[in-house]
């Protein structure tokens, strides 16, 4: 110990007034101040991410719960709701429903009598559930039968999805002017004192630039790919590149001629003209008169006064969307006569799968999932807290309980389309156990979540302080009764908690179950766990592939109604954990 | 009739145990010292009687569809008899429908007399079932029978009996095990013994299309699963970036920075992203991330695939987040307070602490942390399924489409499947892959974190 | 022993010997809080310049506590909360202009348990001049860390391992290490916390000889449970009780002719 004399030579005395320790001082601090605001940072991206995605969900799914239904009084005749012209349940279960309902749109529209636009109104208005919802009603009182009903029949999915406007934009605008009507053989000719036309027409021209736009966008992109392929696919390319070129070049001479009259072509917005109690689409537009045909017919040819007379534009062009503007013009004639309104879509939780997107419901997965849920219980509970309870309580210190406890933390790591293989191979195929079913699906999720239910149930055994046990064996109490009578019912809450857990994890699960074939598209709901099903996590992923823009919003509101049952679980274990906490 | 026979057991077990207690009661009432209480006896009947019942119906399950089948089979006329897989499974799946009264039409000749022989078939085995099962019971209730007596240890031989189906609980997580392995190494090795496994694991080629007939160019079909490997290397590394440094900042925040508040808040946030089900992520990559980032990159100029890598595994990035912050959390927490005491009482800022203290001390708990979430990032199944592609692509470009080794598994074996192709059993290769690797992962992983815990115990 | 007269002179000749210097540190009823639990009463004590001034007492009597209010450690304890005055030099350290950091760089700690960082002796010493850029190069580091294990009495046993862990050495080389840490900063003030309380006799025994040597460059105040260690080791003592400061004056003063009959009852070992 030497050396003590004086400070260390290095390093130079520092304090609040050296202004390089200052500088340095305030460099640590920006760095301190930089470093916690990527804590915050990195905690805030998770919030938004979540906040995003569940948003985002919940704005998919609105559309889901609700639908738009047809008030519409029938008259089933007996001829054509029974098969063979008597009452007898049977007869009346395989009767011709549409034939009802078809009558009845008929009596709607008297007007329409070409077979093309008769089919048209039959197809594209109403689902295939209307039938079934006259048919349940006839079941259920065969009195009805020629006596007009009035039903509420579901529409078509493309008709709800227009009426929810989610099929196409709308602009209405109020006519300025006062506008007469003529009639020129089919077509009928407006003018407009105001320059209501002229101001369309305008619009007409700004949809052809944009429509020249997004072609010159697209060869430009479509060039700078070119450039990275060759032969046949180049050719290929540059053709395209240049009918786009030349689609552009056109729309944009059309746009330039300000005045020059335009078609309405199906590529462009279409617009409707509501006037005189009927509707009219526009087919030519000029500065001073438009001309269309009739889609709903007009009252009388009278001149209306400025206010009295509204165009309506749809955005989507007509060749782009599901609906045409026939359908369209009807639906908005039956809205205007009062006739369709939106209701509560309970359909959704009470019917199983369908191909028909608005009649496509969850009951039969969630019953699916409860039944899985029912046997991955029965089975991982019990054999979970036994293992636990070996492991912890009984188990000798030796090389097997070592590797036991090994293999239950890596299963606990294992992909879970691993356990999906599992399955296939063990449970289809060497058990012949039958595919698709609940059973098969609980045995997965149950070795699934074991490892889990083992952890948790350990955990709370180990909590249980060792007096209690000691007390137990102190007045005679044999090892078993010691653990089964007074440390096993101790760590019941924490045993329930992390089961609770689990099965929220199992409920979640989605990969093991396409394997072991709980994918097939199933309509009927399953009454037992041997019966083919699906589970509402596969409902979900087998309607996020489905095309129509319905079933995505059922998918969204699907996910909803899975979270909501985790949120549940999750809220019950937190519940429970509150409740029973003990500390000891 | 499984059920049935569950019902069976239930009541088997209930009129045993009551026979066993009213036994006990009736030494009690003729004067005896009981050594076990009446309860015991019951008990102990009630388990004699229902384990025989369990190992019949465990043993009858695999063995009882495959006699059905056989005798099927075997009651069809010879010049009906089925050539292929196909035309079997056909005539089994008609069979059945017939004999349960669900066929819709009507069955030829060779389906009847075989709906005959299925129904009769499946009668003899249940009644086998129920006759072993019941005299299994019996057994076993004579057994147990005699022994009781009042100096009978009920107790002891029950709780033997009970130690000895404990264990076989803890034995499910061996079996499972053993179940896995199997399960993927039988099919596997099948699969090397049609396919060559150098050029499996090799292979600069996926495709694993076979024709339906056999004079079809290609049928065999090429399973080099190099591209799978890369595309779902290319999502695993993509995710990393993500889940990494952001899960790191989230623990390193969590436990040095949050104050109570702010951790009443960021927890639970935690906590519901861990909660949500992978396929509700995957519809979210699918239909609002890929069409989102297809639309910026194609503003860019960039050509985006409709189903980029980028997506995919931008949102298993942040799936991954809550399991890295976890994770991250408990080993920074294990880096003694004494450590960051001495820091701090250098002068040292918090940051510093963390840098140059608390981080090098954990950083082998931080390293198996990223380990284990890599060997999630590779298993996750559901994301890759709904926003990934199906083409096998050699790219490390993240805006292209590249499929991964999972969803490969999942689209070989949904759907309608001959059991015997190359193209089914080269799943189970690829599971066996894909089980060893994270296997892998994971045991170092553990090893590592155990090794660390030691450190500081 | 039991009664002192002319007990305001004796104090004040003593403290006019002890330190022709000034007083370092200064605290004016300093009060401390854990949560709701009031953890030091009106604590108000003056701590000359290099000398060593013991806190004795039973434990949980608020000595550490008090200690770790000298540097502000208790800033790192969110419900932990201070009020009253102390000043370092005449500034008052819980100004809230003051930064704490420098404040610890001015005022170091040694702590209870010996608490090397997992990292190699070399770096062990180093990080403090590194993370308050003391040193502009190489050279002036490895001088820095050579002076400081020097002056803790470590070089010697050291000098040929500086590379390897500093975990690996023995609890007194440690806790030695964990003072040439501290110096390496060029603190004013060092405090020590139990500094032997995990270490045996021999360790000990080196510790304290250190510690009496430091005292010619460094103000150190020391926690410690051992009445001899106090009274080997230090100048003045100060006896805390349940959260309060009971009797404080220089160190023979107080285990000869203590004042308060508590301080009395504790050095005779009636209680503690």
């Amino acid at each position: 110990m030497t050396d003590i004399a004086a400070p260390p030579q290095g390093a130079r005395r520092f304090g609040l007034s050296s202004a390089e320790a200052q500088a340095r001082l305030r460099r640590r601090h920006a760095a301190e101040a930089r470093f916690r605001a990527y804590g915050i940072g990195a905690i805030a991206l998770a919030a938004i991410f979540l906040v995003v995605l569940i948003g985002d969900v919940i704005v998919k799914a609105m559309p889901a719960f609700t639908e738009y239904r047809l008030t519409m009084t029938v008259t089933p005749t007996l001829e054509q709701v029974s098969s063979d012209g008597t009452t007898d349940p049977q007869a009346l279960r395989s009767g011709d429903y549409d034939a009802v309902l078809r009558r009845g749109l008929q009596e709607l529209f008297p007007q329409v009598t070409t077979r093309a636009l008769r089919r048209k109104l039959n197809n594209d208005l109403l689902s295939s559930g209307a039938a079934m919802t006259l048919r349940n009603r006839v079941l259920a009182d065969p009195s009805a039968i020629g006596q007009p009903v009035t039903i509420e029949a579901l529409l078509d999915d493309a008709a709800d999805l227009y009426l929810k406007g989610l099929m196409t934009g709308r602009r209405e605008s109020v006519g300025q002017g006062q506008a007469q009507v003529t009639l020129d053989g089919e077509d009928v000719v407006l003018t407009s004192s105001a320059p209501d036309f002229a101001r369309a027409l305008a619009e007409v021209k700004e949809s052809l630039r944009e429509e020249a736009a997004a072609d010159r966008r697209e060869a430009a992109r479509l060039t700078a790919a070119a450039a990275d392929v060759a032969g046949d696919q180049r050719e290929a390319l540059q053709k395209r590149i240049a009918d786009l070129e030349g689609d552009a070049a056109a729309a944009e001479a059309r746009a330039a001629a300000a005045d020059a009259p335009e078609r309405l072509t199906a590529d462009l917005p279409s617009k409707l003209v509501f006037i005189n109690g009927g509707i009219v689409k526009l087919t030519e537009i000029g500065a001073s008169e438009a001309r269309g045909t009739v889609l709903v017919p007009l009252a009388n040819t009278d001149a209306v006064t400025a206010g009295g007379w509204d165009i309506l534009t749809l955005t989507q062009p007509e060749a782009n969307r599901r609906l045409d503007d026939q359908v369209v013009a009807w639906l908005e004639d039956l809205k205007q006569r009062g006739m369709v309104a939106s209701h509560f879509a309970s359909r959704f939780f009470t019917s199983g799968d369908s191909r028909e997107p608005e009649q496509a419901g969850i009951l039969g997965a969630l019953i699916g999932s409860a039944l899985t849920m029912l046997v991955t219980l029965v089975l991982c509970l019990p054999i979970g807290v036994g293992a636990a309870v070996y492991l912890e309580e009984f188990a000798p210190k030796n090389r097997l309980t070592d590797l036991i406890e090994v293999n239950i933390n890596n299963l606990a790591a294992v992909p879970s389309i691993v356990f999906g293989l599992l399955g296939l191979a063990m449970f289809l195929n060497f058990f012949g156990l039958p595919r698709s079913a609940p059973l098969v699906g609980g045995l997965v999720l149950a070795l699934l979540v074991l490892p889990t239910i083992i952890i948790a149930s350990r955990a709370a055994l180990k909590s249980v302080p060792p007096s209690i046990r000691e007390a137990a064996l102190g007045i005679g109490a044999s090892h078993q009764q010691a653990v089964f009578h007074h440390v096993l019912p101790l760590a019941m809450p924490g045993i329930m908690t992390g089961t609770i857990i689990g099965m929220a994890h199992a409920l979640g699960e989605t990969a093991p179950l396409l394997l072991i074939g709980m994918v097939a598209f199933i309509v009927d709901v399953p009454g037992s766990i041997t019966d083919a099903a699906t589970a509402l996590p596969v409902q979900i992923y087998l309607w996020s592939d489905l095309p129509e823009p319905l079933f995505q919003a059922k998918t969204a509101a699907a996910i909803l109604v899975l979270l909501a049952f985790l949120f549940i679980m999750n809220g019950l274990a937190i519940l429970l954990r509150r409740r029973f906490e003990r500390r000891w | 009739m499984v059920s049935l026979f569950f019902l069976l057991i239930v009541a088997v077990a209930l009129a045993a145990f009551a026979f066993g207690r009213s036994r006990g009661r009736a030494f009690v009432g003729g004067g005896a010292r009981l050594h076990s209480l009446p309860v015991y006896h019951g008990l102990f009947l009630a388990t004699l009687c229902v384990l025989p019942m369990l190992v019949v119906l465990a043993a009858w399950t695999p063995v009882a569809p495959r006699y059905v089948e056989a005798r099927t089979l075997a009651a069809l006329p010879a010049e009906l008899a089925p050539q292929t897989t196909l035309e079997k499974e056909g005539r089994l799946r008609e069979a059945r429908l017939v004999a349960l009264g669900q066929f819709a039409g009507t069955p030829d000749a060779g389906t009847t007399v075989a709906a005959g022989a299925y129904a009769g078939a499946r009668t003899e085995a249940e009644v086998t079932l129920l006759v072993l099962g019941l005299a299994g019971a019996a057994a076993g209730f004579v057994f147990g029978r005699r022994r009781l007596a009042p100096d009978f240890r009920a107790r002891n031989s029950f709780e033997h009996v009970t130690k000895v189906v404990l264990i076989a609980c803890s034995g499910v997580a061996i079996l499972t095990t053993v179940g896995i392995v199997f399960s993927v190494l039988f099919e596997t090795l099948r699969f090397f013994a049609r396919y060559p496994w150098y050029d499996f694991l090799f292979g600069l080629q996926w495709s694993p299309q076979t024709a339906i007939r056999a004079d079809q160019v290609g049928q065999s079909g090429t399973f080099g699963a190099v591209p799978l490997f890369a595309g779902t290397t290319l999502i695993m590394l993509i995710a990393m970036m993500v889940a990494g440094p952001v899960g790191l900042f989230a623990a390193i925040y969590m436990s040095e920075y949050a104050t109570p508040r702010v951790r009443a808040v960021a927890k639970p946030v935690l906590e519901v992203l861990a909660g949500i089900p992978t396929v509700v992520f995957g519809f979210f990559a699918a239909l609002t991330v890929a069409p989102f980032i297809k639309n910026v990159g194609e503003s860019l100029g960039l050509s985006v695939a409709s189903e980029s890598a980028l997506a995919a595994g931008l949102v298993m990035g942040v799936m991954i987040i809550p399991f890295v912050s976890s994770l991250s959390d408990d080993v920074i927490n294990a880096v003694p307070q004494s450590l960051r005491d001495g820091s701090y009482g250098m002068g040292a800022t918090r940051s510093e602490t963390i840098k140059r203290v608390v981080l090098p001390a954990a950083l082998p708990g931080i390293v198996s942390a990223l380990m284990l979430a890599i060997s999630r990032a590779v298993g996750e199944t559901m994301i890759v399924v709904m926003a990934a592609g199906l083409a096998g692509n050699l790219t490390f470009n993240p805006l292209e489409a590249v499929t991964t080794v999972t969803v490969q598994i999942k689209t070989l074996l949904v759907g309608d499947q001959e059991f015997d192709s190359a193209k089914t059993l080269s799943a189970f290769a690829l599971g066996f892959v894909l089980f060893f690797f994270t296997l892998a992962l994971n045991i170092i992983a553990l090893r590592i974190v155990r090794k660390y815990r030691e450190q500081y115990d | 022993m039991t009664t002192m007269p002319n007990i305001e002179l004796a104090k004040a000749t003593v403290a006019e010997v002890a330190d022709e210097a000034a007083t370092k540190v200064v605290a004016r009823e300093v009060n401390v809080y854990y949560a709701d639990k009031h953890a030091l009463h009106d604590v108000s004590i003056d701590i000359p310049e290099k000398a060593v001034t013991a806190f004795i007492g039973p434990s949980g009597c608020g000595k550490s506590t008090f200690l770790r209010c000298i540097n502000r450690m208790n800033d790192t304890i969110s419900i932990c909360r201070v009020s009253g005055r102390i000043e370092i030099d005449g500034s008052d350290i819980y100004d809230r202009n003051l930064d704490p950091v420098q404040l610890r760089a001015k005022v170091g700690m040694v702590f209870q348990k010996p608490n090397p960082f997992p990292k190699s002796i070399y770096e062990n010493v180093a990080y403090g001049p590194r993370i308050h850029g003391l040193t502009s190069s190489k050279a002036d580091l490895d001088e820095v860390v050579t002076m400081s294990l020097k002056r803790a009495g470590l070089y010697e046993e050291v000098k040929d391992r500086l590379a390897s862990p500093g975990t690996g050495l023995s609890g007194g080389q440690q806790q030695r290490l964990c003072i040439a840490r501290a110096i390496a900063v060029n603190p004013e003030v060092i405090l020590m916390d139990e500094p032997c309380s995990a270490l045996d006799p021999i360790a000990t025994a080196k510790i304290e000889e250190l510690i009496d040597e430091l005292r010619e460059n460094y103000t150190i105040v020391i926690v410690t449970h051992s009445m001899q260690q106090a009274a080997r080791v230090s100048q003045r003592t100060a006896f805390f009780h349940l959260g309060k400061l009971v009797e404080e004056g220089p160190t023979e003063q107080i285990f000869t002719a203590p004042q308060d009959k508590r301080t009395q009852d504790y050095i005779t070992g009636r209680f503690g």
